[in-house]
């Protein structure tokens, strides 16, 4: 097996086990096992493994709702990413996040986020820090498309030209802002054109292909290192509904028959031969994501006080208790 | 010791921190080769350099996204929204972003920022310049808030708020900029508490930021009648109100003053909580004067009315104390 051969089976098995990972997230919420049903799933846009790849310890990210693959390709442990979307003690967010507001600090994760486009002026000051403190590190913002219609993405794109900073923009589009497919949305689809207007090295890459993806990644993420900040569009197709709950009565059968053969699984297993070590690589992580989906749905629900922990940094005051408010007005009274 | 201007007291509070600590850098519309747009800034990009007081385009949300992002990473940005009405802007950043990341992240990722800003009237610069915002900010939880209304305070609060954990909102006065004053050698009480500015046995006046200056006025004229204690809040949020409480209930009345509009606002906040902490010692129900509930019209003569003054100040305290109903309401 060739190194590059390595490198392509290593990216398939961080696709698979994305797609596993968003699999269980469906089945916890048929269980009655997640926190809501706001639940994002990435399948189909897996490719972002593509971008990642070029990603080392220190940088940093943000991402959007449907952040999930992401973090797990930066590294997450999946039975906390799952505790987490059920509102577990042990969650990444000791259950206060959720599925939206996934982060960890220690993977560079500054926080996923559930206003659309959000956290994608996070990583102008990430940069501006990098820059300062000469950390070497980039900092990249995932965002769908639905952010290309949010002014802040402007505001920051132009910012990181102007400053020169290492970071990177990745618009993972998927077609469809909630219910409303891009060409509903913008008024001309070239998005990489948008970025480099704001002096951007922009690029588009083929979200069924995460090869593709990778290779065109590189010269985004060595800009960016070297200060010339880039914009990679992913082209993808996302394969469920909106939320768990949503059954794309807006799109047609057949739109969709023809978008889930942009498959990033089915092309990598194409391109690797159909490896026999594929289908150990597919058993490997549906275990994986079982046991996480168990260790997950067995850990214990937050103890109701620490609602009022991390409101405030812990050297600070926190907030008073309606309970203890109410002791103290009507216990005074005569 | 020698008198400096309040926006002096400020730019000495930005450049000590900055000297003190690397991490803490300026970001904002003007803040560097302009200087700032009411001079705070002056002198600080010669002294720091573009990397650490970032001139940015016009782009509020931006600015306070950025800052944000730099403060998750380990700076101490100090950004400035120019006027607080700009707040609409950036509402997202603040009150999704900045106050919830700590939360929302299980406590992973705090936002230790500084949030410079100024609001009010007194330059006709009329309804989208001159407001008073503070509640907006202090209906949100994980924000805190501070109004300096002292040339002390401008330096020792805005030093406080830098050494804050969490997203402090600081609303200067733009009316104060000028204002000379000393800068004691430590705060006059402790960040998140309440200062007593004027000692008094009648009624308890609280109040912040420029209005404290018209209350004090009005104290002035009222001492041969009534007696009156001023409670300076400073800091809205986090509010040690203790000192507020033990006032109102040594003189049994409290009356709220604000150049914001009352209702829904700081002064109904604490109305309700004299209310309910210290209803067995009122005399009266805790009363607030405020700006009119209107726009701020840029007229001089409409701007001015629109407000407290010292001479309504001194008219309603007389009222709520000795019953002697000022000429307008016979």
């Amino acid at each position: 097996m060739t190194l590059v051969n390595d490198a392509a089976l290593h990216r398939y098995r961080t696709m698979r086990r994305i797609r596993s990972f968003e699999e269980r997230v469906g089945e916890m919420f048929l269980k009655g096992e997640t926190a809501g049903s706001m639940l994002h799933l990435s399948i189909g846009e897996e490719a972002v493994v593509g971008l990642t790849d070029h990603m080392t310890d220190g940088d940093t990210f943000t991402t959007h709702h449907r952040g999930h693959g992401v973090f797990l390709a930066r590294g997450a442990d999946p039975m906390r990413m799952l505790a987490e979307i059920g509102g577990r003690d042990v969650g990444y967010c000791r259950g206060k996040g959720g599925s939206m507001h996934i982060a960890d600090r220690g993977l560079g994760h500054l926080g996923a986020n559930a206003i659309v486009g959000g956290g994608i002026p996070h990583i102008v000051g990430a940069g501006i820090t990098a820059r300062n403190t000469g950390s070497g590190a980039i900092s990249v913002a995932f965002f769908g498309d639905g952010a290309m219609g949010q002014g802040i993405l402007y505001e920051a794109m132009n910012m990181a030209a102007l400053w020169k900073l290492p970071v990177v923009f990745c618009c993972v589009n998927n077609q469809y802002g909630m219910g409303t497919r891009v060409d509903r949305a913008a008024g001309k689809q070239d998005f990489p054109a948008r970025a480099d207007a704001f002096g951007l090295r922009a690029a588009r890459a083929d979200g069924a292909d995460v090869e593709a993806v990778q290779e065109t990644a590189r010269a985004i993420v060595d800009g960016a290192r070297d200060g010339q900040p880039g914009f990679l569009e992913i082209d993808a197709y996302r394969f469920h509904g909106h939320a768990r709950m949503d059954k794309s009565p807006y799109r047609t059968p057949e739109e969709e028959a023809t978008g889930r053969k942009r498959d990033p699984l089915a092309t990598a297993r194409t391109a690797l031969d159909d490896d026999a070590t594929l289908d150990t690589i597919d058993a490997d992580a549906n275990a994986e994501m079982d046991r996480a989906m168990a260790g997950a749905i067995a850990a214990t629900a937050p103890a109701s006080a620490t609602m009022f922990e991390d409101v405030y940094d812990p050297t600070t005051a926190a907030p008073q208790p309606q309970r203890a408010r109410l002791a103290a007005v009507l216990g005074e009274r005569p | 010791m020698t008198e400096v201007a309040y926006r002096d007291a400020l730019r000495l509070a930005l450049s000590d921190a900055m000297a003190a600590d690397e991490a803490v850098v300026l970001i904002g519309e003007e803040v560097g080769l302009y200087g700032g747009a009411y001079g705070v800034t002056k002198g600080l990009l010669d002294r720091f350099g573009a990397n650490r007081v970032i001139d940015t385009p016009i782009s509020e949300p931006g600015i306070v996204g950025a800052a944000i992002g730099a403060a998750m990473t380990g700076l101490r940005p100090v950004a400035e929204i120019m006027y607080v009405d700009f707040v609409g802007m950036v509402m997202d950043q603040l009150a999704n972003q900045a106050a919830k990341s700590r939360y929302m992240f299980g406590g992973q990722i705090g936002v230790p920022m500084v949030l410079r800003t100024q609001g009010g009237t007194g330059r006709s610069a009329a309804a989208q310049h001159s407001q008073s915002l503070e509640a907006w900010i202090m209906h949100t939880p994980g924000l805190r808030l501070a109004m300096p209304g002292t040339v002390s305070d401008a330096y020792h609060l805005l030093r406080d708020a830098l050494r804050q954990p969490d997203p402090v909102v600081f609303i200067e006065h733009k009316s104060l900029y000028t204002m000379k004053g000393e800068i004691g050698d430590s705060p006059d009480a402790p960040w998140g508490s309440p200062a007593i500015r004027r000692a008094g046995q009648d009624l308890t006046i609280a109040t912040y930021s420029r209005m404290l200056h018209e209350t004090l006025k009005a104290a002035d004229a009222l001492a041969a009648d009534v007696s009156v204690e001023v409670v300076d809040l400073r800091c809205l949020n986090p509010m040690d109100d203790s000192v507020l409480m033990d006032s109102v209930r040594r003189t049994g009345r409290c009356l709220i003053v604000t150049e914001a509009v009352t209702t829904a606002s700081v002064s109904s906040e604490i109305a309700a909580r004299v209310t309910e902490q210290c209803f067995d010692w009122l005399e009266e129900p805790p009363l607030r004067l405020g700006g009119e509930d209107i726009p701020i019209p840029v007229s001089p003569a409409l701007e001015r009315a629109s407000i407290p003054d010292a001479v309504l100040i001194e008219e309603v305290a007389r009222w709520l104390v000795t019953r002697e109903a000022p000429t307008w309401a016979a």
